[in-house]
């Protein structure tokens, strides 16, 4: 392992990473709840379900998976509209990658621990990031996603229409938190901007997944708006 | 059964290849600054994709509802107050407060 200068131990890391992860495993429990219902509406047995959480552990994907199959469509078709959704974590990866250390089945391991809330959270906002933080933050993270599973596929049943609960509403909800929380800089709203507008032109067109893939380039902007720093930099 | 398999086991392998696949070719690097910058604003950038097509769209068009104005709630209760479980709380609470008017 390549030694790194850090300020905390990575026993402290790690516990800041499960403390600030904590509402997101909250709220991730909701969503995993919905999940489990969801899932078994579509025809998956309640094992099935929660064997999925626990070893895909990649909500959206799980979710635009369960959507084709509830809609008749084949499993390559449900496994690719996965993949697509999880392209996004293609980026992160790439991102996450000069923060881990260790030869590449070890790195390749680390990098599974990658999900939206911790990876975000693990950011240092200078393009590095924290392992340890990121580590923590999953754990508790996985831990209430697979209980959710559980709780949904074996007892959903009992919630009874969970449109009417507007269950729907907490995954969105998720990520606009979490969209709340990095949207600090201008140059961040400017990014976030240029993404949403980029996915919204595609829906149309795209097939899912692609949209939000897509709009990674509104991350462009740190680009220009660095090199247009930097010349002002040069010129005074 | 076997269909759930097949699903389960394809998710599964195709994720973790997803996952894998930027550590294993760029790990361990010095990226250019330059990387570094656009790196950092990944994060808005996809989040507001993920909100955008989850909240306006139905995955084929356009598309609002009472969902929309219950994420809407949560995103201002998010903004306003720093809470998670507050604003995916409220953005349910909201939404299923519309669906039963």
């Amino acid at each position: 392992m390549t030694a790194t200068v850090e300020t905390a131990s990575p026993r402290a890391r790690f516990r800041k990473g499960v403390r600030l992860g904590v509402p997101f495993a909250v709220a991730g429990f909701l969503v995993a709840v919905t999940f489990g219902i969801v899932a078994r509406d579509a025809g998956l047995s309640a094992v099935a379900a929660i064997v999925m959480s626990l070893i895909v552990f990649a909500g959206s994907a799980q979710f635009a998976a369960i959507a084709i199959l509830g809609a008749g469509g084949g499993v390559a078709a449900a496994i690719g509209a996965g993949a697509l959704m999880n392209s996004r974590f293609l980026m992160m990866g790439v991102a996450l990658a000069p923060s881990l250390p260790g030869r590449w089945p070890w790195r390749a391991a680390q990098g599974q621990t990658v999900v939206d809330a911790s990876w975000a959270l693990a950011a240092r906002g200078d393009g590095t990031f924290d392992r340890w933080l990121l580590f923590g933050s999953t754990s508790v993270q996985y831990l209430t996603w697979s209980i959710g599973t559980i709780l949904g596929a074996l007892g959903g049943g009992a919630l009874g229409d969970t449109d009417k609960l507007g269950l729907d509403a907490i995954y969105p909800a998720f990520f606009i938190a979490l969209l709340v929380s990095e949207a600090r800089s201008g140059r961040a709203r400017g990014a976030a901007a240029i993404g949403a507008v980029v996915a919204l032109a595609l829906v149309p067109v795209a097939p899912a997944g692609i949209p939000v893939l897509a709009a990674s380039v509104g991350a462009l902007l740190g680009l220009s708006r660095r090199a247009r720093a930097e010349a002002e930099e040069a010129g005074s | 059964m076997s269909t759930s398999v097949t699903l389960i086991a394809g998710l599964a392998v195709v994720t973790a290849a997803i996952k894998a696949a930027g550590p294993i070719v760029l790990g361990g690097r010095e990226l250019p600054p330059q990387f570094l910058g656009v790196i950092s604003l990944l994060a808005p950038a996809l989040l507001a994709a993920l909100v955008v097509t989850a909240t306006l769209t139905d995955g084929k068009q356009i598309a609002v509802g009472d969902q929309t104005a219950g994420v809407i709630a949560g995103g201002l209760v998010a903004w306003r107050t720093g809470s998670i479980i507050g604003c995916v709380v409220i953005a349910a609470a909201v939404t299923a407060g519309l669906r039963a008017m």
